[in-house]
């Protein structure tokens, strides 16, 4: 009823918690972005000659195309001379050799976003990597890991310590061609993480990184490679925050997965970029390409997120099911409050046989915000026996909020069989008074809900980044209803 | 425990449902309310436990001297009121067990009391739960989800049990049981019955009070409570259907 709305707009009102600043010495770029500007960032970088190249080829083949405009968003134009693409935090050495060598005022920061570099890392049992502005910053537990064989590293270390595999795979899955995005990133990338699982090894630890922006007027442009050879095993957790600001700041990643025949990889996000305020003011736009390539038989990919963040999402993981029996998987939950948007869905491409892939999409819309599913099952008439489950379901909070689902299908094998659900509910009035008439404040019962709504892909989490999304979750929908 | 309605008047979008409805009801007391569909039985139900919608044009509601009426739904939760709900609400991925914690919990916390711990309160529930005759599995699935019509009406009266309400509000609890089942919840009903607690059980058929013997039959018609008496009255209305009563003869 009319009370109840009025009710549910109230409660549109987030605090952002990650929005500080760190007052750090960094060495950043004048704005703007031309084949000198890369070649500066490849010569800080201390790059082989045939990245430079490949930079400069994504970035002349980036200046003859134009900005995706199929995605239901709405900004303001992106002018990309006035943004920065390259800033470092200054050192008093070159790059530290240890984690006592890094600026305690980086740390501190880390610590405030509660990512744990030091003991607590230990504790927890998951390596981080952790990505500041454009480099990367410490890598913990790479002596553990090296014991494994696991080579987790930023990606510039990669670059100079295992530029073979470097060459091999970089592009491979998502080529400098294969949009927009990836092309600028491509040309402009300044780090990220490099990991590699040997054959037949299950990684001993979770994997993590964070990222952060910083400096105003930055774009962050990672890259992001994993390689799981043949019956390898990995799981990978990537976060990311940055500070308030009223401009709007570029996010534009790419990450390309790489599953050999028996290997596995699960890959959960959980994104929580400054959004911008109540009026829309700031906020990341975040244009990332995502793409696994299951190479080989049997091979497994999973992509989890949890898209809190951001006032622009622009991501589809996707998944190349080439192996025969290769499996596909895409949980997600986003949330946007505010004036958020965001066009997120996944793609699967069946090309062999017996593949199967399974998409969980859950979307909860607060405030004014637009949020779309957008998805692509697409079977190859190589693709016997293909099979694929998918279902979107949207939630919405309030009756200002819009809530979209474009799912394609492109089925050219007969034995397919692929399934798509979708609902769209608006939160129950009748649930929100049976909790609260059971003593549940407005608050809390609307989390419940939302948490109960999401519980398919919470449970897709590793456990202790469950806790995280679900907390989350709660301070994005904070005064959603109240 | 001390409940007064006076010259309660509300109405629905525009549309006066209650014309002048009083009740008083005390600690120990079991009140029936009985009436044809449409006389305002749930209206009742639904505004006593706060919905929102409903508009109260005249009137007062006073609870133990407070203004009711003043109080948010989970106000008047703490303050030990209970509605269990003619159709139970389904709550998809919230398991049932954790969402009665949160709710005991909540209650507890605004009577400064300490929140129960785990142990303590899966003890409990499993006491209640035995006297409800519910499943155990029943308490790992989600709230109301996939349950029958009886399953939730009986995860209401448990609820009810564990939350332990001053006065417990019960609309057409009996509706869509069968025998088996009616007994069941009439058990539950019984057994919490205490000097320190009252009821209000609004049901359609006579059924219900073949076993909770209710202190006070009232008969609700046309937005009024239109006759009051004891248990001789229901099955009076049993014997000679609403007619009598709400045409006067």
């Amino acid at each position: 009823m009319a009370t109840e709305n009025t009710d549910i707009e109230q409660l549109v009102d987030r605090k952002y918690r990650h929005g500080f600043i760190t007052d750090i010495e960094s060495e950043t770029l004048p704005p703007g972005i031309n084949e000198d500007v890369i070649r500066f960032i490849s010569d800080k970088k201390n790059e082989p000659e045939f990245l430079l190249n490949w930079r400069l080829k994504s970035f002349r083949y980036w200046q003859t195309i134009k900005e995706p405009d199929w995605a239901k968003l709405h900004h303001s134009p992106i002018d990309y001379q006035d943004i920065s693409y390259f800033s470092a935090p200054k050192q008093a050495t070159d790059a530290p050799k240890s984690m006592d060598e890094v600026d305690p005022k980086l740390l501190e920061t880390y610590d405030k976003l509660g990512i744990p570099l030091h003991e607590r890392a230990r504790l927890a049992g998951v390596a981080v990597d952790a990505v500041f502005d454009s480099v990367s910053i410490a890598t913990t537990f790479k002596g553990k890991l090296a014991e494994a064989g696991v080579i987790f590293c930023p990606f510039s270390e990669a670059v100079q310590d295992h530029p073979e595999l470097i060459e091999q795979y970089l592009g491979t899955v998502v080529p400098y061609r294969d949009n927009f995005f990836a092309a600028l990133n491509s040309a402009v990338f300044t780090d990220g993480s490099f990991v590699y699982i040997p054959k037949g090894v299950r990684c001993p630890m979770e994997l993590s990184t964070y990222f952060r922006i910083n400096e105003a007027k930055t774009g962050q442009f990672e890259r992001t490679l994993i390689i799981a050879e043949e019956g390898s095993h990995v799981s990978y957790l990537e976060g990311c925050t940055a500070p308030m600001r009223d401009e709007n700041q570029l996010h534009a990643a790419v990450v390309e997965l790489v599953t050999m025949k028996d290997a596995e990889i699960k890959y959960s996000t959980v994104q929580n970029w400054y959004p911008g305020d109540e009026q829309g003011r700031g906020g990341i736009y975040n244009f990332v390409t995502k793409r696994c390539d299951c190479r080989g038989a049997n091979s497994k990919v999973s992509w989890t997120q949890v898209e809190a963040g951001s006032a622009i999402t622009w991501k589809y993981p996707s998944c190349i099911l080439r192996g025969d029996n290769s499996v596909g998987e895409f949980y997600s939950v986003a949330v946007t409050n505010n004036l958020q948007q965001a066009d997120t869905g996944t793609k699967m491409i069946h090309i062999g046989a017996n593949t199967r892939s399974t998409i969980i999409s859950k979307g909860i819309s607060a405030g004014r915000a637009q949020q779309s599913y957008r998805g692509l099952v697409k079977i190859f008439p190589t693709a016997e026996n293909a099979r694929n489950y998918t279902q979107c379901d949207s939630l919405l909070l309030g009756d200002q909020c819009g809530a979209h689902t474009f799912p394609y299908m492109e089925v050219k094998n007969p034995t397919a069989i692929v399934e798509h659900e979708a609902t769209t509910s608006k939160i129950g009035e009748d649930q929100l008074f049976y909790c609260r008439q059971r003593g549940l404040s407005e608050e809390d019962a609307v989390n419940m809900i939302v948490n109960g709504f999401c519980k398919d892909v919470f449970r897709e989490l590793p456990m202790e980044f469950a806790v995280e999304a679900q907390a989350l979750l709660n301070v994005s929908l904070e005064g959603a209803v109240g | 425990m001390k409940l007064n309605i006076k010259d309660l008047h509300v109405s629905v979008a525009g549309t006066e449902i209650l014309k002048g409805l009083s009740l008083a009801v005390s600690s120990g007391e079991v009140h029936a309310i009985m009436g044809p569909n449409g006389s305002g039985k749930s209206t009742l139900a639904h505004v006593l436990a706060g919905r929102e919608g409903y508009e109260v044009t005249r009137g007062s509601i006073s609870y133990n001297g407070a203004d009711l009426l003043d109080m948010a739904p989970e106000e008047r939760a703490w303050a030990g009121i209970f509605l269990g709900f003619q159709y139970p609400i389904e709550i998809p991925g919230v398991n049932n067990t954790y969402f009665l914690k949160a709710a005991l919990n909540a209650k507890r916390k605004h009577l400064g009391q300490p929140e129960i711990d785990a142990i303590a309160f899966l003890k409990l529930v499993r006491e209640k739960s035995e006297l409800m005759e519910i499943d155990q599995k029943f308490l790992k699935r989600s709230v109301n989800e996939g349950f029958s019509g009886g399953e939730k009406k009986r995860n209401e009266v448990f609820q009810m049990s564990v939350l332990e309400p001053v006065l417990a509000i019960l609309d057409e609890t009996d509706s869509g049981l069968d025998i088996d089942a009616l007994k069941i919840v009439a058990n539950g009903v019984n057994t919490l019955r205490s000097d320190d607690r009252a009821f209000v059980l609004i049901t359609h058929y006579q059924r219900l009070l073949d076993y909770i013997q209710p202190d006070f039959v009232h008969v609700l018609a046309e937005g009024k409570i239109v006759r009051t008496g004891d248990k001789s009255l229901a099955l009076e209305l049993e014997d000679q259907g609403y007619d009598w009563v709400t045409t006067g003869t």
